[in-house]
């Protein structure tokens, strides 16, 4: 301010230290207005609403704990002569990687922690972004005006995916090394640029001795860094829309129905990152994941039988394995086996997906604004749908442990795989069928829609169905009656 | 903020009751912290660490969501969520704002195209780095350092992995040796199986009958072969033998070959046999190749063929 300062009124003045605080930024960013609408935003609350936290706060943790890591990783792969303190390796030739990887593991304070914290954090994050993308797909929160949303959060879902690949294929133990042979293999099947496309990404022939750093730029980087703009986005769209709702307590597709952000709601996600980072501490230091020191440094020509990847990537090793032996020749050139599970089965996974919110609204013809949610029963064919997908997924994540499963039941590996063959067409078909009569049967028990709120978490009470013209017209289930769009402007009047 | 409506202005007030719980929770996360601390300084120890600091995460996380149960107001509200849409007017205004300035690079066609050409090219030159990332691919999938031994009257020897040339005494019937290439030790692509089948091949390939080394072990007739050990389909090692059937498996698709019938798959995903390195002994009985493998080793790829 410039020379005579108008003096402010004394009553506006702030009263608490907090207030002072918040006085300081105000005068100097105007945040007042912003920040007070930030503490009484109002955010529906339900259980299921939560799983994105986790995801979120999963990666929180993945960054600090990987911070940690970063500062005694080596991502080289010249040739060094293991001397630590695990006994059994030392005198072992092995790769800069993998040593620091096991001085990590054995003689740095806290660094076995810290390794495995990362790596459960990042398979909890994955668990919790799945399970967040089925809770958005089975109540249709993908809908419009949410389309955009659900785009970036499936490039979350594959940036999370690459990176935890990229992860646990840095440390150049006997597993990793094998997943990546793997991974390459199938990057070489791809028709055309195949072959380029591998040798850029190795520098040359597999191994090379260019992958290991490359891998980690982007681990540590690049995706990271990808990850938390999309992530920002994510979140901006979400305040920008409103979250959306489920059906009852007064929730109409002009409103949205909650509690405010401050204080109850803050402190609950709070707690909930709290208790998230603790249970993962609790199983970083009393479950073991990932011990590469049993898997020793990568070797070429060695591969230990039941090599599984992360649960997350499962999928795809089993496609790998319950794959018929086609190959396609077309005038000499070839399109060889890996190609199908490995690349055309993700590529037609993911490009449905995506396109899955316009693919939906052209099947049902249902192009209008949606906030209220479905609930699953009330859209039985996408809930068999949705079903019979993850049926499949499951099936080939099995697969990806056929050898393993056959051997802890005793059963011929080639029986089981010609099981899991059949069983990766009919599951599904026969759990959609069933997914389907299931949500009839739910419809039918339901009786006629009540005209009021139901399900309120929590058990609280319903608060926005106090009578009145306006609760009366709230959304029966099923089908939400919604209100045309052209009367959105009058619904601002207060609901009584 | 004004336009929040509370439906219910008193809400149901908090359900409320005992702070003990709560603060119970508060003083196991400063026991956690504390405890955590003091693993720390003695040199640490991995389990307790989680514990520890499980303890104070957790016990943090519960009392505080103890807390928002028990005291925080519990108030269900409505706010109306305008449309997301702008007005018809909002838009036609920015409709023109943004003519209006792209105007001023339309009336410029000449520059306006300058500047796309100089950006276009900028993009163009950009793409050449990626050269660098690595060199053309298909040399080096498609042969193997064994080829050295096509134009060698003497071959060239095979090693195992310490480097020590193979004599045709040493694998025993049913025995199986991981060899390479003299003088490349660790090639990917050279890795090789030595299998000393218990009797010859049944059915090589045509024109690969001569491919093995025959011997006769206590009256019967054996034979030494030599494969790629770079499964046909992913490039996992192929690594386990199983000497009843003379099947060699890969523990990583379960890909099987028939090695009585040139390596031929039988199960799994693979599509091709393993490819066969002929081989023959030198004049000190070591073994060595005459060639390199019959055709390119390891997974497929598009123009393998050609």
């Amino acid at each position: 301010m410039t020379g005579a300062a108008t003096p402010e009124p004394p009553v506006e003045g702030p009263r608490t230290r907090l207030g002072r605080l918040g006085d300081f930024f105000d005068k100097r960013l105007g945040l007042a207005r912003l920040a007070r609408a930030a503490l009484d935003k109002i955010f529906p609350d339900q259980w299921s609403f939560l799983l994105g936290e986790i995801a979120l706060y999963s990666f929180v943790i993945l960054v600090g704990t990987g911070i940690f890591l970063a500062l005694f990783f080596t991502a080289g792969q010249t040739t060094v002569t293991y001397d630590g303190s695990y006994a059994p390796l030392q005198g072992v030739e092995m790769s800069a990687a993998y040593q620091s990887a096991l001085d990590l593991s054995f003689d740095v304070r806290a660094g076995l922690f810290f390794r495995q914290m990362h790596h459960w954090a990042a398979l909890i994050f994955m668990a919790a972004i799945i399970v967040h993308m089925m809770r958005v797909f089975f109540t249709g929160a993908f809908r419009r005006p949410r389309e955009i949303n659900w785009v970036i959060g499936l490039s979350l879902f594959l940036l999370a995916f690459a990176n935890g690949f990229a992860g646990y294929s840095l440390l150049d133990d006997q597993l990793s090394g094998t997943g990546l042979r793997i991974g390459n293999a199938a990057v070489i099947s791809i028709p055309l640029v195949g072959t380029w496309i591998g040798s850029f990404l190795f520098g040359g022939d597999f191994p090379g001795d260019a992958i290991i750093g490359r891998l980690y730029s982007l681990h540590i980087l690049v995706i990271p860094l990808l990850i938390a703009v999309l992530l920002a986005a994510h979140l901006t769209i979400l305040i920008r829309h409103k979250h959306t709702h489920f059906p009852g307590k007064g929730a109409r597709d002009d409103n949205v129905v909650g509690q405010r952000l401050w204080p109850t709601y803050t402190a609950k996600a709070l707690g909930l990152f709290f208790i998230t980072a603790g249970v993962l501490a609790l199983m970083a230091g009393l479950l073991q994941i990932n011990p590469i020191w049993l898997y020793g440094p990568f070797d070429i020509a060695n591969v230990s039988s039941a090599s599984q990847p992360d649960w997350y990537v499962g999928w795809l090793e089993g496609a790998l394995r319950v794959m018929p032996n086609w190959t396609l020749s077309i005038f000499g050139y070839e399109i060889p086996n890996p190609f199908w599970g490995g690349v055309l089965l993700p590529g037609v996974t993911f490009s449905i997906l995506y396109a899955w919110p316009w693919i939906e609204a052209r099947l049902s013809g249902d192009r209008r604004e949606h906030h209220v949610l479905d609930r699953p029963r009330d859209r039985p064919l996408r809930t068999a749908l949705g079903v019979a997908v993850l049926v499949f997924y499951t099936v080939l994540g099995l697969a990806g442990a056929d050898d393993v499963i056959a051997v802890a039941f005793g059963l011929s590996l080639n029986a089981w795989v010609w099981a899991l063959r059949v069983g990766c067409i009919v599951l599904p078909i026969a759990s959609a069928f069933i997914t389907f009569r299931v949500c009839k049967e739910l419809q039918l028990r339901d009786g006629p829609a009540p005209a009021t709120g139901q399900r309120a978490p929590g058990g609280v009470t319903p608060a926005g169905d106090a009578g009145g013209d306006e609760a009366a017209s709230s959304d029966p289930v099923p089908g939400p009656a919604v209100e045309p769009l052209e009367r959105l402007d009058e619904a601002k009047t207060p609901v009584p | 903020m004004t336009d929040v409506d509370t439906t219910e202005p008193a809400g149901p007030a908090p359900p409320g009751g005992s702070q003990a719980p709560v603060a119970a929770a508060f003083i196991v996360a400063i026991a956690g912290g504390a405890g955590l601390a003091v693993t720390y300084a003695l040199g640490g120890q991995n389990q307790l660490e989680g514990l520890c600091l499980a303890l104070a995460l957790g016990g943090i996380g519960t009392g505080v969501v103890m807390w928002s149960k028990r005291f925080m107001p519990v108030r269900y509200e409505s706010e109306p969520r305008a449309p997301l849409q702008s007005t018809p007017e909002e838009r036609a205004a920015f409709e023109a704002d943004l003519a209006a300035g792209g105007g001023t690079f339309q009336r410029r066609r000449l520059l306006t195209w300058l500047l796309g050409g100089g950006l276009g090219f900028l993009g163009l030159a950009s793409i050449f780095p990626i050269a660098s990332l690595g060199p053309n691919p298909v040399p080096g999938l498609k042969s193997t350092p064994y080829r050295k031994a096509t134009d060698d009257p003497d071959g060239l020897r095979l090693v195992d992995e310490s480097g020590n040339p193979i004599h045709h005494t040493e694998p025993n019937v049913n025995g199986v040796i991981t060899a390479f290439p003299e003088g490349s030790v660790g090639d990917e692509q050279a890795q090789t199986l030595v299998i000393h089948l218990r009797e010859p091949m049944r059915e090589p390939l045509p024109g690969q009958e001569d491919w093995g080394i025959k011997l006769s072990v206590d009256g019967s007739e054996t034979e030494i072969i030599a494969i790629s050990k770079v499964c046909v389909h992913a490039g996992c090692p192929v690594g386990l033998f199983e000497e009843q059937s003379q099947l060699m498996l890969c523990p990583c698709h379960q890909s099987t070959f028939d090695l009585m019938e040139h390596a031929r798959p039988v199960f799994g995903p693979a599509s091709r046999p393993l490819p066969q390195l002929p081989i023959d002994l030198d004049d000190d009985g070591y073994i060595v190749a005459r060639g390199d493998f019959a055709e390119p080793v390891g997974p497929g790829f598009w123009d393998m063929y050609k």
